[in-house]
């Protein structure tokens, strides 16, 4: 049975969401989203330059790939609000990757004005993706909220730090096992990609590891293996952790 | 007359409506949005609304992010 990731109702094949911020060309994107096997990308909201001409950044994108703007850069309720409502306008989609950033050095997530913000846009009609910190209560208030999918940071965005708190998302994956949980932001390489996905997350958004790596394309080919991997060994179940060594081969039947 | 566009004071032509705006100002017409006083202004709204001295609008599009 093909083990397909539903978000929303909406199936998808892969579990990667990837970024299209901080790659250094428009081909070396292409060939990562390519590599990438990713089916959805974020976008970000932004005022259009008044004084040079600009070309649609859209339109380097894949036609085949689904795209979710965010409300990246907003401190508040109102600003997300606003930049949500704006997103749909421009784009005639309904999803939106809800971001209500608390602070400029960390980027973590104000968890109260995303509540608020989420609340505002599920009754708007959008399906609300929200970035937040790993909390198991405020994941129950956002699923309460009518959010068909929860994104726990991993680590700080950007930072590539991985999961500093797999305890958390362990916790999250037990408590809420209908949930839908993508961890979003903090995976630096595969390695961290692999444990998110074995400590039970449904998928990975990321966007720096790909597109700070030395060769993102190749990069992005990791990852994408690095999800399937982690999914895989959720799926197959762990070995349990022993402090002592137990044998691999027989012991009796050993000449002596 | 003059009205703040992404957040800059601009001097545009009295009574325009905001489709004639764009025009005006060779900005993209295609995925982008509009935002009047902080509500949007739904795309078959643009040749109906002129715009008033010291309107604040936001016209945006998209850009690379995570």
């Amino acid at each position: 049975m093909p083990d397909t990731f539903l978000l929303a109702g909406k199936p998808f094949t892969s579990r990667l969401i990837i970024g299209t911020g901080k790659y250094r060309s428009f081909a070396e994107m292409q060939a990562a989203h390519a590599a990438s096997g990713a089916e959805m990308v974020t976008v970000a909201v932004n005022r259009v330059p008044l004084d040079r001409a600009t070309e649609s950044f859209l339109d380097h994108l894949s036609p085949e790939m689904q795209i979710l703007p965010n409300t990246a850069g907003c401190y508040d309720v109102e600003h997300a609000v606003r930049t949500a409502r704006l997103a749909r306008e421009a784009l005639d989609t309904d999803w939106i990757k809800l971001e209500v950033i608390g602070d400029p050095v960390t980027l973590l997530p104000d968890n109260e004005q995303t509540l608020q913000a989420a609340r505002i846009l599920v009754k708007e009609g959008f399906i609300v993706l929200p970035y937040f910190s790993d909390d198991l209560i405020m994941a129950k208030k956002l699923l309460d909220a009518g959010c068909p999918a929860v994104m726990p940071l991993a680590a700080p965005i950007g930072s590539g730090l991985g999961v500093q708190n797999p305890a958390n998302l362990k916790i999250m994956r037990e408590q809420l096992p209908d949930a839908t949980i993508i961890v979003d932001a903090g995976v630096g390489v595969p390695s961290d990609a692999a444990i998110a996905m074995e400590l039970g997350a449904d998928a990975i958004l990321m966007n720096t590891a790909i597109a700070e790596a030395g060769d993102s394309a190749s990069m992005a080919t990791a990852m994408n293996f690095a999800v399937q991997a982690g999914r895989l060994a959720y799926l197959s179940g762990r070995m349990p952790k022993r402090l002592y060594a137990s044998a691999s081969s027989p012991i009796a039947g050993a000449i002596n | 007359m003059n009205v703040i566009l992404n957040g800059e004071k601009k001097e545009i032509p009295s009574g325009i409506d905001l489709e004639s705006l764009l025009t005006h100002l060779s900005l993209p017409v295609k995925r982008v949005a509009i935002e009047l006083n902080k509500e949007v202004v739904r795309r078959k709204d643009w040749e109906s609304i002129k715009l008033s001295e010291a309107d604040r609008i936001e016209v945006v599009h998209f850009v690379g992010g995570g």
